[in-house]
């Protein structure tokens, strides 16, 4: 297990320095001076020739590199165009909401793709099951933003026109209370759960077709047990490692959704910081959210290599 | 007709191009005429989806945007098959430093999820509707060489590659004469769902501003311009939206189709 987890660390070294050059590499595609690009389009020409300076953009590239790597490993990732505060601290100060949002969202949708994809399983070729995949394909091609933009209406002009309610049902912008919560944590919540559903159905599916399986009936066990006891414990497997991964994919989704609900996130700040042409900012937070993606799967890898030891032996 | 599904998906891909195609013909009103004293109508018997925040009708703008939604589908699926479907076959075949190199390169493009990387880009290069679709291409040029190098590596050990090499052929004969034909199937399968996936991306990247010019009727931009209105007149925003989605669904399920057809390994 040791060596396994040092082999899949070696191998994320290399990916977390490529993705780290990309993100510092990214800011010489801004058409014209990258000292302007940073300093931003109304700064003075000593602050541009200090940033230049500062940024060592007259050094070699790999020099400018290692000394980004440097500050950035040391949590200097400059300092923003707009608000002036270090990038770190508006990080530090947006990332847990993202978290808790994206949390909630991988509950969320653990609790019922999976129900749902069990139950379909059992009943294969059935109305409930035909039903509820296509509600699940419906749900992998429905845009994030898209479904957000239905609950508003739905929560916030439909239900109170239809029950005469004086304002909405539930709020459709902002943060504070468990009811900013559900919103956005169901359309965030709804592509993840039609992927699991459809996944664990698959997985269900497999296992069930199994010899233990067939032993087990003709052993006489009760159906409940043949389905949870042995066929859902052997498809958790897979199912566990697709939740896993569904996290690192719903805190890049959550750009889309804090978006639509104006969630105060990591993602609103990126969105922010595009339309201000922020770029230290641009490049803190897609560098953050794709270290976070890269070591959740990673994380995910190593607990599939301790729960399914046929992985690390392979 | 054994995969009704399919059938339902290849409908509604053949009616979306049918769309885009002869929108010009088939609006019933000008999509970029603006008439204020339409603005936000609810569907009516002359405008049958409605009007915009500027009078527009949405009808005519949904049929134009389809031919973009199209063109960006195509022209993003060419770009990573051409980039990627290379690096593939010259990772899969060749071995060695060049697939070491070519992998890590797929895995740190990989790295970022998902849209996240066309974002980036985006946001760097200017927004426009040329920089979008590059974008959205590059995303799917990790795809495409993975499964193409993974196609290569099975076909590669394949006894007619061997007899192939021992009767004098080249490296660049059989890649071409052996190789590609085979690694067709995958690609086709692929390009038809990475063109969903496309879609999906180019109408995010619109939402957030970052693609097709503020007036041009791409269904993204459709829908952070009505997301202004949302209460007042939602319809702006839900049918741009269905239409993403079953265009969406259509080439999806069209591509499950297609890989149940073509290349039963690949289920």
């Amino acid at each position: 297990m040791t060596t396994y987890v040092l082999r899949r660390l070696f191998l994320a070294i290399p990916v977390l320095i490529g993705v780290s050059f990309l993100v510092f590499w990214s800011i010489r595609w801004v058409p014209g001076d990258p000292a302007i690009a940073i300093a931003g389009e109304l700064a003075t020409p000593e602050l541009i020739a200090k940033v230049r300076e500062d940024m060592g953009l007259d050094q070699p590239i790999l020099t400018q590199y290692s000394s980004y790597l440097w500050r950035t490993l040391q949590g200097d990732m400059g300092r923003s165009v707009r608000s002036g505060l270090p990038v770190s601290d508006e990080i530090t100060t947006r990332l847990p909401r993202t978290l808790q949002l994206a949390f909630t969202s991988l509950i969320l949708s653990a609790l019922i793709g999976i129900p749902i994809g069990v139950f379909s399983a059992t009943r294969p070729n059935s109305w409930f099951d035909g039903g509820t995949m296509t509600i699940a394909l419906l749900g992998v091609s429905m845009p994030i933003f898209w479904l957000g933009l239905m609950l508003m209406i739905l929560f916030a002009v439909l239900i109170p026109k239809w029950f005469g309610l004086p304002g909405p049902l539930l709020p459709p912008t902002g943060i504070g209370t468990w009811q900013h919560f559900v919103m956005p944590s169901v359309a965030l919540a709804a592509n993840s759960m039609a992927i699991q559903a459809r996944m664990t159905r698959a997985c269900m599916l497999e296992v069930l077709q199994q010899d233990y399986i067939r032993t087990a009936r003709a052993k006489g066990q009760v159906e409940w047990k043949v389905v949870y006891n042995h066929a859902l414990r052997n498809a958790l497997l897979p199912i566990v490692t697709i939740v896993g991964l569904q996290f690192g994919t719903l805190i890049g989704g959550a750009v889309l959704t804090e978006t639509v609900f104006a969630w105060p996130g990591i993602g609103r700040l990126l969105v922010d910081a595009i339309g201000y042409r922020d770029y230290p900012i641009i490049q803190g937070t897609v560098m953050v959210i794709t270290l976070g993606f890269v070591l959740t799967n990673l994380i995910v890898d190593i607990l599939y290599a301790y729960l399914n030891p046929r992985i690390r032996y392979n | 007709m054994r995969n009704p599904m399919a059938i339902i998906g290849l409908g509604i891909v053949l009616l979306f191009i049918f769309a885009g195609l002869t929108a010009d013909w088939i609006s019933p009103h000008d999509y970029d005429k603006a008439d204020f004293t339409m603005a936000r109508q609810v569907p009516s018997s002359t405008h049958w989806l409605g009007n915009d925040e500027i009078g527009r009708d949405l009808f005519s703008r949904l049929l134009h945007g389809a031919r973009i939604s199209l063109g960006i589908g195509l022209i993003s699926v060419g770009i990573g098959v051409s980039v990627g479907a290379v690096m593939g076959i010259v990772s899969g075949y060749f071995g060695g430093a060049a697939d070491l190199i070519i992998m890590r390169l797929v895995d740190i493009m990989l790295a970022f999820p998902s849209i996240l990387l066309a974002i980036m880009m985006v946001a760097f290069l200017g927004p426009s509707l040329q920089n979008a679709m590059i974008a959205i291409g590059v995303l799917s040029i990790p795809v495409y060489a993975r499964l193409v190098r993974s196609s290569t590596l099975s076909y590669k050990e394949e006894v007619f590659i061997e007899a192939s090499r021992a009767l004098g052929s080249n490296d660049f004969f059989i890649l071409l004469r052996h190789i590609v034909p085979n690694v067709f199937a995958p690609i086709i399968v692929q390009s038809t769902l990475q063109v969903a996936a496309s879609i999906q991306a180019a109408a995010a990247l619109g939402f957030l501003g970052l693609g097709a010019p503020p007036d041009v009727p791409e269904w993204g931009n459709m829908l952070q311009k009505g997301r202004t209105y949302i209460f007042s007149a939602p319809h702006i925003v839900v049918f741009p939206g269905l239409a993403t989605m079953f265009v969406v669904l259509g080439f999806s399920l069209l591509g499950d189709g297609l890989r149940d057809a073509l290349d039963p390994r690949l289920k």
